[in-house]
């Protein structure tokens, strides 16, 4: 084995550490009544949002396109995985076995999607590309948005235009309810489902970018016209990124879902597709790891800072103003490099 | 001898403009040939033709025998023609080990699953192409480089690296678009025997795109000279470097 090649391990093995770490820290906090409420409703989003900023930095940073309609995938997830979970929880009972699966048709789903519209859109480069991103992540949500979906003993009835045009008997029961949503999600989703939903998310990631699809993938970000020289199918390689990032934020979406009592299309707007690539950008474009700890931070910060009450979003646009500084400006750089460089040689050389 | 690359009346038109007219090329399998010119004769365009990049307006390309004309880049690849490019175009952002095993792509598979499994065909896939891609850095003088990022290597062993990585696909042809560029007359002299090097131990024909009148005397066996799209004259080394019309078109009246 290659010094680089343990490098990286050793590497990965650092951020799988990290996740469970933070889970155990977590768990001993929580058995001693540490946590306070507010921090307890915030760790399955906390989930979410890393598997999401994870998710996008594989479309970001590892393929080279920048995406701002994730939260239009993410979409997707949840709703299929909510209206399966709706669907079947009087007929699959064992409440794990419903929620792996209701995880596992949101990623379907949102992978479906995500391979129909990279189709069309991958033709295009940079903000081009970011642009129709975010025009098909508005219309996702904006299509869910006028649903209305029903279940009777005579099968599945769908409208367009409201409840009662959907000619259900008495008996039916409403899933989806255009606007308002879908209520009455059972609330399958844990911290520890969140957990090991990073996990998997990790270990797919990790390993497909250094596989010999990941080396395709980099390429073609790194010269599209090389990559195709040396007969890298760019199409291919292109879609597989963007078909797996998506299916990744629909498993968090099918998380999330299963998290609240109504869930509503109007949540998933172009707000939280910036926010995803807030994370992304603050951790690092590329840097898994980063992003990690990017979503977690500025996930926990809000509510961390709440004693500050009015002057919470001010530290919180501070810091956020700050650490981007630190991390990306060429003088900052620089900085880092004369007087931490010392200690963290290698990871700034060779780091991403 | 056996003709590795026959082109036949290529040319293209972008709009109203010919930039490549009615050009023959017959090059001989292990031959080192030559295509020189002044700026902007087409000299790169003909290797956009060639490596599928445009696709050509008229002419024939065959390469080994077999019809390559009008494939995409990729299936020409596969058919056997690699390149370099003027300006290098390297994977920047990975090491130099992963820009010649991204050129062994299409050699050495397994399917993404087992990539993200990390299966036993993956640990034995990925032990051969570091084998092999090893072997190419070593020819190059660059296995001791294998972990840096590509962008980080000087400028001489970037262009190594390329013609490594172009190898890595196994090409029956590689094409050098000025392999010379900027570099100084040493560097010059180590790439000429590079150039020799891979020639006789990979058995390869090589065609090169060079303005180093020096390197192209010290290693073409033959040459085309392009004027404007157009051949101007072809024929051994020697005597078309001795031709008077060469020297006009170069040098002016």
């Amino acid at each position: 084995m290659t010094g680089m090649k343990k490098k990286k391990l050793i590497s990965n093995f650092i951020t799988y550490g990290i996740v469970i770490i933070a889970f155990i820290i977590v768990q001993i906090m929580q058995s001693t009544g540490n946590l306070s409420s507010m921090m307890t409703g915030l760790l399955v989003p906390l989930c979410v949002y890393v598997v999401l900023a994870v998710s996008l930095n594989l479309v970001v940073g590892i393929s080279g396109e920048l995406s701002l309609g994730h939260a239009g995938f993410m979409c997707i997830g949840a709703f299929a995985g909510a209206f399966f979970s709706k669907c079947t929880q009087n007929t699959i009972t064992v409440g794990g076995l419903r929620f792996f699966l209701a995880l596992l048709i949101g990623a379907a789903f949102a992978a479906l999607f995500g391979l129909l519209i990279g189709i069309p859109v991958l033709r295009l480069k940079g903000d081009y590309l970011a642009i129709v991103t975010l025009a098909f992540g508005e219309i996702i949500k904006n299509v869910i948005n006028v649903f209305y979906v029903g279940v009777d003993s005579h099968g599945v009835h769908v409208s367009m235009k409201d409840q009662f045009s959907l000619g259900m008997e008495p008996d039916g029961m409403l899933i989806l309810n255009g606007p308002q949503g879908i209520t009455g999600t059972p609330k399958d989703a844990s911290f520890l489902a969140g957990i090991i939903l990073i996990l998997v998310t990790l270990f797919v990631v990790l390993n497909l970018i250094d596989s010999r699809d990941g080396r395709a993938i980099k390429s073609i970000r790194d010269n599209r016209i090389a990559a195709e020289s040396i007969g890298i199918n760019i199409t291919k390689y292109k879609l597989m990124a963007f078909t797996v990032s998506a299916a990744l934020a629909g498993a968090a979406g099918s998380l999330y879902a299963h998290n609240l009592a109504t869930l509503q299309a109007k949540k998933f707007d172009y707000n939280l597709s910036i926010l995803a690539l807030v994370f992304v950008v603050l951790g690092g474009i590329g840097n898994i790891r980063g992003s990690v700890i990017a979503a977690v931070v500025l996930t926990a910060l809000p509510e961390l800072l709440r004693d500050m009450a009015e002057y919470r979003m001010l530290i919180y646009a501070i810091v956020l103003i700050v650490m981007m500084i630190f991390n990306w400006a060429p003088k900052a750089l620089e900085w880092r490099e004369r007087y931490l460089g010392r200690f963290f040689r290698k990871s700034v050389k060779e780091g991403k | 001898m056996a003709t590795m690359l026959e082109v036949k009346n290529l040319g293209i038109s972008f709009g109203g403009l010919r930039a490549v007219n009615a050009v023959d090329m017959e090059i001989e399998k292990g031959m080192l040939y030559g295509l020189i010119g002044p700026n902007g004769a087409g000299k790169t365009t003909i290797f956009n033709l060639l490596t599928g990049v445009y696709k050509p307006t008229d002419g024939i390309i065959k390469l080994d025998g077999e019809d390559i004309t009008g494939k995409p880049t990729i299936e020409i690849n596969k058919a056997g023609v690699a390149r370099t490019f003027q300006n290098i175009r390297l994977f920047a952002g990975i090491s130099v080990l992963d820009n010649v095993k991204a050129g062994l792509h299409n050699h050495y598979k397994y399917s993404t699953l087992a990539g993200i499994c990390r299966t036993p065909s993956y640990r034995k896939v990925e032990k051969e192409m570091d084998e092999r891609a090893m072997e190419l850095l070593k020819v190059f003088e660059l296995d001791k480089e294998a972990d840096y990022l590509a962008a980080n290597l000087p400028y001489g062993k970037q262009r190594k690296l390329e013609i490594a990585r172009a190898l890595a696909t196994d090409p029956k042809i590689l094409l050098l678009d000025e392999p010379a560029a900027g570099m100084n007359p040493n560097e010059t002299q180590e790439l000429m025997e590079t150039i020799h090097f891979v020639r006789d131990n990979f058995d390869m024909t090589i065609l090169l795109i060079e303005h180093d009148m020096k390197l192209v005397a010290g290693i073409c066996e033959e040459l085309t000279v392009l004027n404007f799209g157009e051949v101007l004259c072809q024929g051994k080394t020697a005597d078309v470097l001795s031709n008077p019309q060469v020297i006009t078109a170069y040098l002016g009246e």
